[in-house]
């Protein structure tokens, strides 16, 4: 049972790292897997907020690494699924609390354990984001269709392959159909033109997402949310498998009712 | 009295048939005269290769004399009488030391294997002069430059935050999108060419280049000063 360290960075803040690792998590425990989340952004914790396991925090990453608990005992639980794991981090300190190395070790404890560590990268490209990239098996960039977010997943892309973790693998996150669809925002092809990277995953805006999050309940947990099922299809690739990408047109949008109502000889 | 010119033929004929011998050589033909008085021998050989005048012609000749000794005279006269009927004494060979001083002042050979000149096949001079260049493989990524001195050639894209300066020209083979900077140290003369040239910005020596905007999807191009002007060419494939 060797884990493989997945690292989730973007450079860019607020494009769906915290979102994507809970998801992925969750997707990847529903799917039987044993799994550890471990919270990278130390000083600006959420991963603990979007797992909705805020109240249960009592040991953090820096406890561990400092010596003042065992790894099981900042282990939480989640109560939804008993094979799925949080290590958050601390809220009180910053990010020179711990070190690259502290992260090789705690991750190589870790790995005779589980199935997979999630690590959640914090934004930039200094010294949390090194923390999180030394111990990774796999990165995963996210951004959205935006040129300032395309523009910082370049960077880190280009650091993760200076660095000899690479090749990362994309994840698009929050694509508009509809306003692709206008001209109004960056194909999935602009952006993978650019990058040059593979992508492993497609997902759509999705006001579910932000209800989850307010809720601690991550969409994943939805088999009728769009971004849901995407996280699960990401999941399904990071274990290997082939799934087509979803059809993120608007089927029900306002054009194609229009269209159809219009199709000679009615509906 | 036809018949006594028949018979003088035939004995010329005859004559001939001791008097001269000939047959091809490397370097032309050589004809081996036998002995008797000079005018005798002149007449025949004359004779000899007005007959085989097709043979001959444009010819090469090496004559033999033997020991026979050829005054410059002698000699001159059958180079020139020779040479108006198209053949070319160019070697006189001989036994005796007189003839062949006498041929040499003549500016004639004396021997006749002389080597071919080598054809020396000096190999053209193909290389050309060229300057150093650095060349890297690879895009270059947003917050990562190449710096140098000299030119810098680009297998790759320059992606938007990338970044090349370059003392020389600037070649990207690939999409030039971030900041180009040729002619670094002052350098005027320093180009700039790109398969897509859409850089974030432009610079050459001390100017800051603004493209003017293109139609499409965009062909390779090539810019550079002029008199402090920017001229920006598409690579037009038939000229040059």
């Amino acid at each position: 049972m060797a884990a493989t360290v997945v690292t989730v960075s973007s450079g860019k803040g607020g494009v769906g790292k915290t979102t994507t690792t809970a998801n992925l998590a969750v997707a990847l425990a529903l799917g039987g897997q044993k799994v550890v989340c471990i919270d990278g952004d130390i000083g600006l914790r959420n991963l603990d907020v979007v797992l909705g396991l805020e109240n249960r925090i009592v040991y953090d990453l820096v406890d561990v690494v400092e010596g003042r608990c065992r790894l099981r005992q900042a282990m939480i639980r989640d109560k939804r699924l008993p094979d799925l794991f949080l290590i958050p981090a601390a809220q009180t300190r910053d990010k020179s609390a711990v070190s690259p190395s502290d992260m090789v070790r705690l991750c190589d404890e870790l790995r005779g354990e589980v199935d997979w560590i999630l690590i959640d990268s914090p934004a930039g490209i200094e010294r949390g984001f090194r923390n999180a990239l030394a111990p990774a098996d796999v990165v995963l960039v996210v951004t959205n269709p935006e040129v300032s977010a395309v523009r910082d997943a370049d960077r880190v892309i280009g650091l993760v392959e200076a660095e000899e973790k690479g090749p990362a693998r994309l994840i698009l996150n929050r694509l508009n159909p509809a306003m692709v669809k206008r001209g109004d925002m960056l194909t999935a092809d602009d952006v993978l033109e650019l990058l040059a990277v593979e992508l492993i995953g497609i997902v759509p805006e999705d006001e579910n997402v932000i209800v989850s999050t307010n809720r601690g309940q991550p969409v994943a947990f939805d088999p009728k949310a769009k971004a849901g099922m995407a996280f699960q299809n990401i999941a399904r690739r990071l274990k290997g498998e082939q799934v087509a990408f979803l059809d993120l047109e608007e089927k029900d949008g306002f054009l194609h009712r229009l269209s159809r109502w219009m199709r000679p000889g009615g509906n | 009295m036809q018949h006594r010119v028949l018979c003088n033929r035939r004995m010329m004929a005859m004559a001939n048939e001791s008097l001269i011998q000939m047959k091809g050589v490397r370097d032309g033909l050589l004809v081996t005269v036998g002995d008797g008085d000079w005018p005798t021998v002149q007449t025949a050989l004359l004779a000899y290769i007005s007959e085989k005048s097709g043979f001959f012609k444009g010819a090469r000749l090496t004559l033999e004399v033997g020991n026979r000794i050829l005054r410059a005279a002698e000699m001159g006269y059958l180079r020139d009488v020779l040479s108006d009927q198209g053949v070319v004494l160019w070697a006189v060979l001989s036994s005796s030391p007189v003839t062949e001083q006498t041929a040499q002042t003549l500016g004639l050979a004396t021997r006749m294997n002389t080597p071919r000149p080598e054809r020396v096949v000096r190999a053209v001079e193909n290389a050309l002069e060229g300057e150093n260049a650095v060349l890297v493989q690879r895009t270059i990524r947003s917050g990562f430059r190449v710096v140098s001195k000299g030119h810098v050639v680009v297998v790759g894209d320059v992606n938007p935050g990338g970044e090349v300066s370059a003392g020389g020209c600037v070649v990207v083979w690939g999409r030039a999108r971030g900041t180009l900077i040729a002619g670094a140290d002052g350098n005027e003369q320093a180009i700039v060419c790109a398969l897509e040239l859409m850089p974030t910005q432009l610079r050459i020596a001390d100017m800051v280049v603004t493209l003017p905007q293109r139609k499409g999807k965009l062909q390779p191009e090539m810019v550079r000063l002029q008199n402090g002007r920017v001229i920006l060419e598409a690579w037009n494939f038939k000229e040059k």
